[in-house]
This record gives C-alpha cells, structure tokens and sequence, in this order.
C-alpha cells in the first residue's frame, strides 16, 4: 500500500466555530431498489446500522447509511474496508440490479463544530438551520458547489464535497466561521 | 447658526465625546450622533454641491432619503463614496470628505455650470452633443467623463469582508416603528416565528421623536416596554442596523445589516446581507415627508419639518436662532413648537392653506408664535445659507408681501409612505386624495407561491400617519400575516388613545401656484440631480407624457437616492403640465435595493481566494511546486506547462513535445471525467448515448466514441471502456462529467425511465496519469506488477492489478499518437503516484507536460478537440467522423437530426490539414476568404481555422480548419488574412500531420 | 426567487438548488419521423401567459427530475410531480382547475 492522502491533510480553522477537515473515509455511492428486503438486508448489514428513510442518516461510528435520493444511498465505512464492503455486496445482491461504486477518495469531509456551527452552515447553504436536527442529511450548495451536511452530534456538523472543491470548502467554511462573524440567533 | 444646545438630544450620550474630521478639520461630537448631526452641530450646514450646477447643499433630510449630505468616507481600504451622512453613526476617528467640488467646498470652479443653468435644461445632453460631429470624441465625451459620476472611485482593494446568511421565518417585519413593532408582536403572540429588522440604530421611528401619550404612558416608554417584551419571546428575532433592501417571488426578502459601519475596529465581517424566505412580510416601512417646491428650496438651511425637528429632539441641535416653518398640512406645526419650547425663535408659520391648520394651529398662537394662512415663501435668499424668506400669497404669482430675516427654514409638503418594500415584487399602489399620496392598495398585493398575496402594509407605510391608529394598524397588520399562515391571531391588549384632529392637508406642488418662470427655474424637485420643477414642465411641453420618459429626460429620480424626495412632486408637477389627474400619469417603477447597499455584501465571501470555486487534482501541489504554469480549464487549473529556468511558456512547451516524442512525458488526466453506466439494459443505453455501436464492445477493450444532442451537434468525445458485461466506464472532456452525467440522467429519468440502468459520476474517486512515449512501457515494467506488454495489452485495450505498490487501473489509449498509457488510481494515491513515475522515469529523461503539449500532440495527430473543431453547430460528419457513426443502428441520439437536409448536405464546411506555406503560423480563429463580397460588402468565406499551432515535431506551423468542399481539394493554396494586415497562404493538407499510418502508438 | 418542492426528496428548497429543463411532456420523435413531427418536437413549444408544465433537475439535491405545474404570469405553484409520467396527474388538474378554471394547455385541460 503506497502512502494515502486525503485532500488538505487535516488542516484546522478555529474561529466561531472550529472546521476541520477530517480526513479519508470509506463511502459507496449505492444504487438500487431500496425498498427490496435484499437490498436493505444487504447494506444494513454491512454498516450495522438502521435503513434510513427519505432524507434519513443514520451513522454510528464510522459506519453510517445516508439517503440520497429514492434509489440512491450513500453507505460509510472505514476508508481501508471500502473495497471488502463492494465485495460483500456483490456476494448479497447477487442477480439483482444494483450499482455500488467506491467514492470514497472522490470525497472531501470536513467537520464543523461548536456553538455557532450551524450559522457557519447557515452562512452558505439555503437551509432553516433552525429545524435542521440529527438523524436528517441535507444534500444543497454551500455557496457555489454541490454539499452535504448531517449533524454527528450536538451542535457538530459533518460536511461532504467533491474532493476537488476540497481547499474552496475550507476557504468558505473558513471565512464563515471568522471571529467576530457570530449571528446569534439560533439556540 | 446652527448649533449644539446644552440640553436635549435622546440618542446622544453627552459624557462620551468623539473626534472626527471633516474635510480635514478635527471635529468634536458624541456617541449616538450621526455625522449630519455632528456636522450641523459644528455650524457645518454646508456638506456638499450638487451634481449638474455645483450649487452649495446642506443636508435637507435626517434619513434613507437624504440627496445632499453624501460623503467620500474612511481612508485607503475603507474608502467609499457617496455615504450619506444621515445614516452614518458617528465613531471616534471617522473621516469624510465632501464630493463633487474643486478645490474646495466653499470656493468650486464648477460652480460656472450654475450661472449657466440657463442653457443647461433638461434633455441639454441630447440637444447639444451632436454637433459638429468630431466634437464628441474630442471635446464633449472627455469633459462629460471628467465631471460623471459623484464621489470618487475607491483606489485600493476593500479590506473588509462580507458575508450571507439564509434565514427563514414566518412573518418578517420590515421597520421598527410603532407599527412595526406592534405588529410583531401579535404575530409572535399568534405563534408565529418572527423576525424584525430596524435600518436604524434605535427603534420606535416617529414615536419617539413626537411623543404623546399611549394609554397611561408616554409614547417613547410604550416603545421601550414593546422591544422589552418582544426581546424576551423565544420566537422573536430582533435585528436593528439592518435595512429591508428587497421584496422579491416567493417571500424572499433581503436584509442588509451594517454590523461594523458604526465601530469599524471591531473584527468580523462589515455587511452581513441576510436572504431571508418569508411566510409574510409585513412592511411598517413608515413614511417620507415631502419638499415644497419654491424657489431657493435648496439653500442650506432649508429642511425638511420633522427633519429639523429629528436633529432638535435627537440630537439636541439647533438647525438655526430663527425658524420660518411653511408647509400645507398640521405635522409641521410640531415642528415650530418643538422649536419655540427649546427657546429659539419661529417668526412665522407659512401655512399654505387659505383654511389654515387645525386644533395644534391654535397651539402655536397660544406660544406666541404668528400664524399666516393662505401664505407662501416666494422666494429664499442666501447663497451658502439661508438669510431671508420673501412672502407671497399662495394663490398668487409671487408679488412679495414681506421679507423676513431667518437662518433656516421647515418645509412640508405633506407625507409619501415608503410603499418601495410593497411595489417590488408587484403590489400596486392606490392614490389616496384626502392626504394627496399613494399608498398600498390592499386588494392588489404582490402573491406568492401559492397565489395569495404575502405582503401587508402597516402604521404610515400604509398611508396611516396618526400614532395610535398606527399602532392599531400595526396589530391588524399582525393579525392579517398570521391568519394568511393559518394561524390563529392571538389578542393583543391595545392601549386606549385619542386620534389626533387634524385639519386636510391641502396639495401644494407648486409654491406660489402660479409662481413664473423665474421662480420655478430655482424650485427644486430633484436636489441630487438638479432637477427643477421648470424642466419637468419643459419635458412636457416636448412631448414626453409617460412618467418614465421623463425621468430619463430630465433625469428625475435617477440619482442615487433614487427619487425619495422627488418622484412623487416631480410626477404631479408632470400631471399638472399634462393636465390629468396623478393617479392617471402613475409612477415610475419601485426597485430593489431600497437605498444602495455595498457591492460586498452582495458578494457575501465569494471574493479574493473564494471568488469561485478551483479544482484542484490530487498531484496540485506537485505541479505548483514545479513550474506549472496554470490554465483555467472550467472551474478545473490545469498546467499550461512547466516553466523551468527562464524560459517562455512557448520554450516549455516545445520543450515538453519532444522530450515526450522522443523518450518520455506524464500529463495529469485525473481532470478527465469518468462515468460508470451499469446494468442489464447498460449496452442499450450506451447505443443511444453514443453514434457508434458500443454494445458490441468486448470487456477489457475500449473504444472511442462520439455523442451528439438530439440536434444532432457533436457535444462531447472520449474513449469508452467496457469494464465488464454489464458495466461501462465513459471518459469524458475536462469539465464535461457533471455536464454529461446530466445529460445521461435526464434521458435515464425523462424518456427511457424502465431500462435498468444506473450512472455514477467517479471522475474524482480517480487520480490519472498519461504515460507517454516510447519509453512509457519501460517504466512501467521497471514500477513492476500487472503485465503491460504488447502481447498481453494491445492498443485499446483495458487491464487492472497492481502497479507497483498501487491499485490501478491501466488503458492503452494514446491522445498524443506514441505509445502511450493511462494509469488510473484511486485519488488519495495520486500524489504517490505521480512521485513513483517520475522517479523511475528519470533514467528516460522523464518530462511532464501540460495542456498545451497535449494540444499540440493532438493536432499533430488530427484528433480533434471539443470546443475547438466543435462549438455547438458542428456535426461528427463536418469532421470526417462518418467511421465512429454506426450505421447499423436503428436509432441514436442525433441521429434523425442528422437526416435534415442542411445536415446532410455537401455544402457544409469540412474538416481539413491546413499547412502554410511559408512555415509560419495561422492566427487563431482566421477566415478563409473567397472571391466576392457579400449584400453587406463584406468579403465572401469559405472556411476557419479551428486549431493553429507552432509544431515542434514538425517544425512549422500547422492547423485545422473547416473549409467548404475540403476534403476534395488537397494541395490547393487558400487564403486566411490575419488582423495583423498580413495573409497567410497555406495547403489543404490531411489533418493528421504525424504518423498518419499510427505505427507509434501500435509498438 | 422562485421556492419550488422536489417531490422526489420532499425537499423545500430556493430555485438556486434546482435547474430549469424546459417543457414538459414532450414526445420524442425519433429516426423515420417525418420532417414536421421532428420539428415540432425539436423546436416548438408552447409560450403561455398563465398555466404552463415545465420539467425541473433538483441539481443541488438529489439530482432528480421531476415537473411543476406553475403560472408564468403570477409565478403560482399549483404543483411538482413526477417526471415518469405521460400527462399530469388528476390531482394536479384538479388543482389548477380550482385556480384557473377553464384552463387548457396543449392537449391537456
């Protein structure tokens, strides 16, 4: 295995809120009939977690299942397990329809958190901040690229882009988060 | 003069003095102040000239709506111009410079356009700069830039930042006044979430200023227990400093907060401009009180009644020892008895109404104060102020009566609502006869979404001017916004109170009202612009009826104030000259922002490093460390190429071509976009999306192909692997994945929704690298691993294993036409990757390489280029693609299209080789003349150059171009004359210009 | 700044999250057409002032496209629905026929 790099070697903003980037982790972009009892059979039983409903994100650990659209999710694991999950997918999902594809590199995670985490995101994102709870994912932009942010705790945010927007993300979620720049008006 | 009295002023706080300078003078005013009251109260009346006539101007308003008082404020990074100084919060340190005068404020040359005015009218741009014609380029155009624009341009980079901020509420309550606030509160009582936003420091509006009693207690306590109550409601948010700039579809209203205007030391972000999404918007927007139109109106020293009454009970300044109020309704009565009580003096009240005012006329008598009905300035002498006023009748032509001695003087001409909030998304306004003003009319309201309106005017932005009815219209305002939501409207106790009894205001456009041409020659309507009631006049009597012409023509309204003082005496002088009534003549159209906001917070962060996002591939770092000498490819930087030494981007790119032609090169590919299509129905699929037959495709080969838009135009190209029966892997163009993944997903959802088929956009899970040259199969070898050798991979075909230590992916394509690979790994191995390569490649001389190599090498080879050979009109036949279109397929994307008869048509331009026959090279996008001209004179074409480079390879210069009939005529020498005054000549040639039998790349 | 529902995600979001696809219900014609059936659905489309059905990607989400029912005039939604239908549903007719009774569009009313 040569050396693996992840899009900002974790760099660190501490501000109203503290960003940072979090390093590889494991996603597969899934495709397929999420109703069928193979299907979620199948990939609950490679997270160990619940099967989430529309707009749902269940994750525990690394591991999690986010629903991305009525036949799409995005299954979490660890970086180094992704491609052993796609195999035991292909073992439980054989002659079905389905389509599951390693993401993980092509993905940049950051991490938001603190007091004023949700009015960093609310700074960028066209989203009520205000109902936004834990449990949910919200697929949106943050400013002019595609994003998307569930809660992983409380007041903490764990946000998703394309790798190479990687250094834009960490600009914006930056400045958002720039001292002095609290709102106030959420909790 | 005017003057800081030692007692009064609410909103200063006398005990914290601050210092500022103005025009270079240090000045001394106090915390709570803004600069137009600090100015005044350093008998600092005059603040700037005007824009056409350079006359002096003193600040006429204490609001938004002031068109005189506008200031060059802050230094260096903080500059900016046209800041009003009624809306500027004094801090320790601010420093404002008056605008448009030279040298200085009180001695300005321009001030010649004044005695001038005469021959300056309305329209004079039009009438005067046509002839003689050479006059315009030489003489006209650079005076007129010269004395364009006021304020001047910031020099140096703003070094504040800006930011957004979504916010979402049920009712948004736009103005802090006492309807405002009323209003907030029975929605917040109802339940709804609320916010309510305040463009002023402090809330309460007129309330505070005016007092009288609310219930049991006084106006400004009943104020002070709202915002208490309000701040303790969960449900509520309260935002003052922020300005409601836009009503738009939907309920989307913006806010713009000024966080750092006030203390500019302070970290965080200047502007913040809140996008906020309404359930119901409720625009307690207040009002704007009118100018008199007589001559001499804008003298400084003559202000607006409740204005000079703001800096009075505000800020405790006396605007001047001898007031002359003259006004056409009873609010400007408050006015001359806030004066008589601070102890100055009020010679006369000008009431304009032969009836005169009502129960508050009284009022003033009683304090002694004389009282003529039925009167009217004439006239206001004084240049740099204010010394006299020449009374007339007002139903007269201006015979002077009397002249007295004052050194300022309140004018009312009655109250416009600021319905701008309400009409910018659509709500029509009614005319209201009995106080001469339009106002919402509430059957006709801006809808939203679901069709019924979202906006509801409240208190005097509703033409309700009365304090308590206000309040009371503030709560049924509430009361509407929530039940609109479906929700029930909670009671909200209103304190008993008594209507003031006014007597009508009468409509006064003109003073005297048959004032000649003299006097209305220097009666202004549009202070900021020098617009003058004579011009509007002039603008009919020319023809222009249409209320929006003539604020073209003369320019009415289209300062930077936008009109607030002007538009709606501006549009009945217009009437009157038209003789209709006002509400026929109408208004000009209300847009947002309601005053000027800052190109920053519009902006919001996307500036400097964040402008827009930048693509970064995983070797970025690499390349910036070595020389990469970007391009822009999309949102993707790309390496132009790698600059070593002192050498030109035209040196490192020959440079790269032959080192890679000769032993060795590496281009980053990861920006090439990657799509799996996958599933039963996946060979289908790819039939339609491409014009070749690409279900006969084998696993492990690949294949270029080509994909046209229904029209039957090339959109796209790249070489497409079949990675396993059911699965394909399409490259595509830089910056045409998300593009294409579209198109792929839109055919997928819209028309063929029952294939069993899914896409997935992996273009970034993947680092590539082009491995280029005769050598690339030697270090290849040398990193070990999976076998690449002719035998067992042949061109176009597909393998993966381990490459070394990676898990690659590995395809023997060949853009640049040696042999050559691609090696795919997954991203966060990219870096590694590329270190690994070129360490082995290093006994070869290996040399990275970027776009323009690449181009170059392509053109070389004839391969065409999205977006060079094509651009949206170019079908793959035009290219001598008709190979890669199958024809044994029934149907494809493009393919009926391509039936039309202007496609398949010999007459179209073709591809073809152009070489010059002098070596040298064609300039970029040259037509091909032919002999003749066309209807328009212009000379015939035949043809155009596509792509144009220098060859290192080749050692010449080489191109490919579209040429009528081309392919038939090979050898013959056409003509590409160049903006240079030079015309190339060159041979039609085939495009593939290197290796035409593809021997290198087969090895 | 048009709010619009993706009936896909069930999402509320701002136009900025969405991307606008043109008419809706277009019949593809395809190789063997003849020249005005490729014309006509290539290039024709309607220009209402009131009732139009247009087709929309929630771009910004879940990539989805799905079509509205909206007034061009008023900017009014009466309704988002799926994209994988022929005509629009009987419950989004019946919306607009309590909004804009006696309206027709194309084949449709």
């Amino acid at each position: 295995m040569s050396e693996l790099r992840s899009a900002l070697a974790g760099a660190v903003f501490d501000g109203i809120a503290k960003v940072q980037e979090a390093g590889l982790c494991g996603m597969i972009a899934f495709r397929g009939d999420l109703s069928a009892t193979k299907v979620k059979n199948a990939v609950t039983g490679v997270t160990g977690v619940d099967m989430p409903g529309q707009r749902g994100c269940n994750v525990g650990g690394d591991n999690g299942l986010a629903w991305m659209s009525p036949d799409e999710l995005l299954i979490m694991v660890e970086h180094d397990k992704a491609e052993l999950v796609l195999e035991t997918l292909a073992k439980g999902l054989k002659n079905q329809h389905y389509m599951a594809e390693n993401v993980s590199d092509a993905r940049a995670v950051f991490t938001v958190t603190g007091k004023h985490a949700a009015e960093v995101i609310a700074k960028l994102a066209p989203v009520d901040m205000s109902t936004f709870s834990v449990g949910e994912i919200r697929r949106t932009r943050l400013a002019q690229v595609p994003a998307a942010f569930w809660m992983h705790g409380e007041n903490a945010y764990t946000v998703v882009c394309f790798r190479s927007a990687a250094d834009y993300m960490f600009g914006i979620l930056s400045m958002a988060a720039q001292e002095g720049s609290e709102v106030g008006v959420f909790g | 003069m005017s003057t800081r009295l030692t007692t009064g002023g609410a909103r200063i706080a006398r005990n914290k003095p601050v210092t500022f300078t103005f025009n270079g003078k240090t000045l001394k005013g106090f915390e709570g102040d803004t600069l137009a009251s600090a100015l005044l109260a350093n008998d600092q009346m005059l603040m700037g000239r005007s824009f056409k006539y350079h006359r002096p101007r003193g600040v006429v308003a204490s609001g938004a709506e002031e068109p005189n008082a506008l200031m060059n404020m802050g230094e260096g990074g903080k500059f900016e111009p046209n800041q009003r100084a009624t809306t500027t919060e004094l801090f320790d340190g601010l420093v404002a410079q008056s605008q448009n005068h030279w040298p200085s404020l009180e001695v300005d040359v321009g001030v010649v356009n004044n005695a001038m005015a005469r021959f300056l009218p309305a329209g004079f741009y039009y009438k005067t700069f046509t002839f003689p014609k050479f006059a315009w380029k030489h003489v006209y155009e650079p005076i007129i830039r010269k004395s364009a624009g006021l304020g001047k341009a910031p020099t140096e980079r703003d070094v504040d930042t800006y930011e957004h901020f979504y916010f979402f509420a049920d009712v948004v309550v736009i103005g802090g006044g006492i309807a405002g606030l009323q209003a907030a509160k029975t929605a917040a009582l109802s339940g709804a979430k609320v916010l309510i936003m305040e463009q002023d420091p402090a809330w309460g509006g007129r309330a505070v200023v005016d007092g009288g009693m609310l219930g049991e207690v006084p106006a400004a306590d009943y104020v002070s227990a709202l915002v208490a109550e309000l701040e303790g409601m969960d449900n509520v948010t309260m935002r003052n400093r922020m300005m409601g700039a836009g009503v738009y579809d939907h309920g989307y209203v913006t806010g713009y907060e000024r966080l750092r205007d006030h203390a500019p030391e302070m970290a965080g972000p200047r502007h913040r401009l809140w996008r906020i999404r309404a359930g119901q918007i409720i625009t307690a927007t207040g009002a704007i009180e009118r100018p008199l139109s007589f001559a001499g109106n804008d003298v400084p020293g003559v202000m607006l009644a409740a204005a000079l009454r703001d800096y009075l009970v505000m800020y405790g300044v006396s605007v001047g020892d001898r007031v002359v109020v003259v006004t056409n309704n009873d609010d400007a009565y408050r006015t001359a008895i806030a004066v008589k009580k601070a102890g100055l003096d009020v010679p006369v009240i000008l009431d304009a109404r032969a009836e005169g005012g009502g129960a508050i006329a009284g009022e003033a008598r009683a304090l002694g104060i004389r009282v003529e009905n039925g009167k009217a300035i004439a006239k206001v002498t004084g240049g740099k102020r204010v010394k006299s006023v020449k009374i007339c009748a007002q139903a007269g032509e201006g015979g002077v009566l009397e002249e007295i001695e004052c050194d300022a003087v309140a004018m009312s001409g009655g109250f416009s609502p600021v319905v701008h909030l309400w009409s910018h998304c659509g709500g029509k306004l009614t005319w209201d006869e009995e106080h001469a003003m339009f106002r919402p009319d509430a059957e006709r309201p801006p809808k939203g979404a679901n069709g019924e309106g979202f906006v509801v005017p409240a208190g005097a932005a509703n033409g309700v001017l009365d304090m308590g009815v206000g309040l009371a219209d503030g709560d049924h305002a509430g009361r509407l916004a929530v039940e609109a939501l479906g929700l029930k409207a909670a009671d909200a106790n209103l304190p008993a109170f008594d209507q003031a009894v006014e007597a009508p205001l009468a409509e006064v456009w003109m003073m005297p009202q048959g004032a000649g041409p003299k006097l209305r020659a220097k009666a202004w309507l549009d202070y900021q612009n020098d617009v003058k009631v004579s011009d509007v006049q002039l603008a009919a009597q020319e023809g222009y009826e249409s209320v929006e012409h003539t604020k073209r023509y003369t320019t009415l309204g289209m300062a930077t104030d936008q009109g607030k003082l002007s538009n709606i005496n501006g549009l009945a002088v217009l009437s009157h000259a038209l003789d209709k009534p006002i509400p026929a003549t109408g208004t000009t159209t209300f847009r947002p922002p309601y005053t000027p906001i800052s190109m920053g917070s519009i902006a919001g962060e996307a500036r400097g490093d964040v402008f827009q996002p930048l693509r970064r591939t995983p070797m970025h770092d690499w390349h910036e460390a070595n020389g990469a000498h970007w391009e822009p490819v999309g949102h993707w930087r790309r390496a132009y190429c790698y600059l070593q030494g002192e050498e030109t981007p035209h040196e490192a790119v020959s440079r790269e071509i032959l080192a890679t032609r000769k032993s060795l090169g590496l281009l980053d590919a990861s920006t090439l976009g990657k799509l799996i299509v996958k599933g039963p129905d996946a060979g289908k699929f790819m039939d339609m999306m491409y014009t070749n037959m690409m279900s006969s495709l084998k696993p492990g080969k690949c294949r270029y192909g080509l994909m046209c838009s229904e029209n039957g135009f090339l959109s796209d190209d790249g070489v497409v692997v079949r990675l396993e029966d059911e699965s394909f892997l399409c490259h595509t163009t830089t910056g045409g994945a998300e593009r294409i993944h579209a198109h792929m997903e839109e055919w997928l959802q819209t028309e063929w929704w029952d294939w069993e088929v899914y896409v997935t956009n992996v273009t970034e899970q993947w680092a590539q690298v082009g491995v280029v040259g005769p050598n690339s199969r030697k270090v290849l070898e040398k990193l070990g691993g999976v076998d690449v050798s002719k035998e067992t991979l042949a061109f176009m075909e597909y393998t993966q294993g381990k490459l070394g230590a990676f898990d690659a992916r590995i395809f023997r394509i060949s853009f640049a036409g040696e042999l050559s690979y691609e090696i795919a790994v997954p991203a966060s191995q990219g870096a590694a990757l590329w270190d690994a390569l070129y360490e082995a490649g290093e006994e070869f001389g290996v040399t990275p390489y970027g776009t323009e190599a690449m181009h170059v090498m392509r053109a070389e080879k004839g391969f065409i280029m999205i977006g060079d050979e094509t651009d949206g009109t170019i079908i793959p036949q035009d290219l001598g693609l008709n190979w890669a279109i199958s024809k044994k397929k029934e149907d494809f994307l493009g393919k009926r299209a391509q039936k039309r008869a202007f496609m398949d048509n010999p007459e179209r331009w073709q591809l073809v080789g152009l070489e010059t026959t002098d070596g040298s090279v064609i300039p970029d996008g040259a037509y091909c003349v032919a002999e003749g001209d066309n209807a328009n004179g212009q000379r015939n074409v035949q043809g155009r150059v596509t792509s144009t480079y220098y060859s290192p390879t080749l050692g010449k210069g080489i191109a490919m171009g579209l040429l009528h009939d081309g392919p038939n005529r090979m050898g013959e020498v056409v003509s590409f004359p160049g903006t240079d005054g030079k015309s190339y000549e060159a041979k039609v040639v085939s495009p593939v210009f290197y290796d035409p039998d593809g021997e290198k790349q087969n090895v | 700044m048009l709010i619009l529902e993706c009936p896909y995600c069930g999402v509320t979001g701002e136009e900025t999250e969405f991307h606008g696809g043109g008419e809706a219900h277009i019949k593809r014609f395809g190789p063997g057409s003849s020249d005005a059936d490729f014309e006509t659905y290539l290039f024709m489309r309607e220009n209402p002032k009131g009732v139009h059905f247009e087709r929309w990607r929630h771009v910004n989400g879940c990539g989805k496209w799905f079509h509205a029912a909206r007034c061009t005039m008023t900017l009014e939604v009466f309704g988002t629905y799926s994209a994988q239908t022929f005509e629009p549903p009987k419950e989004i007719k019946d919306a607009i026929s309590a909004k804009r009774p006696g309206w027709s569009w194309r084949e449709f009313s």
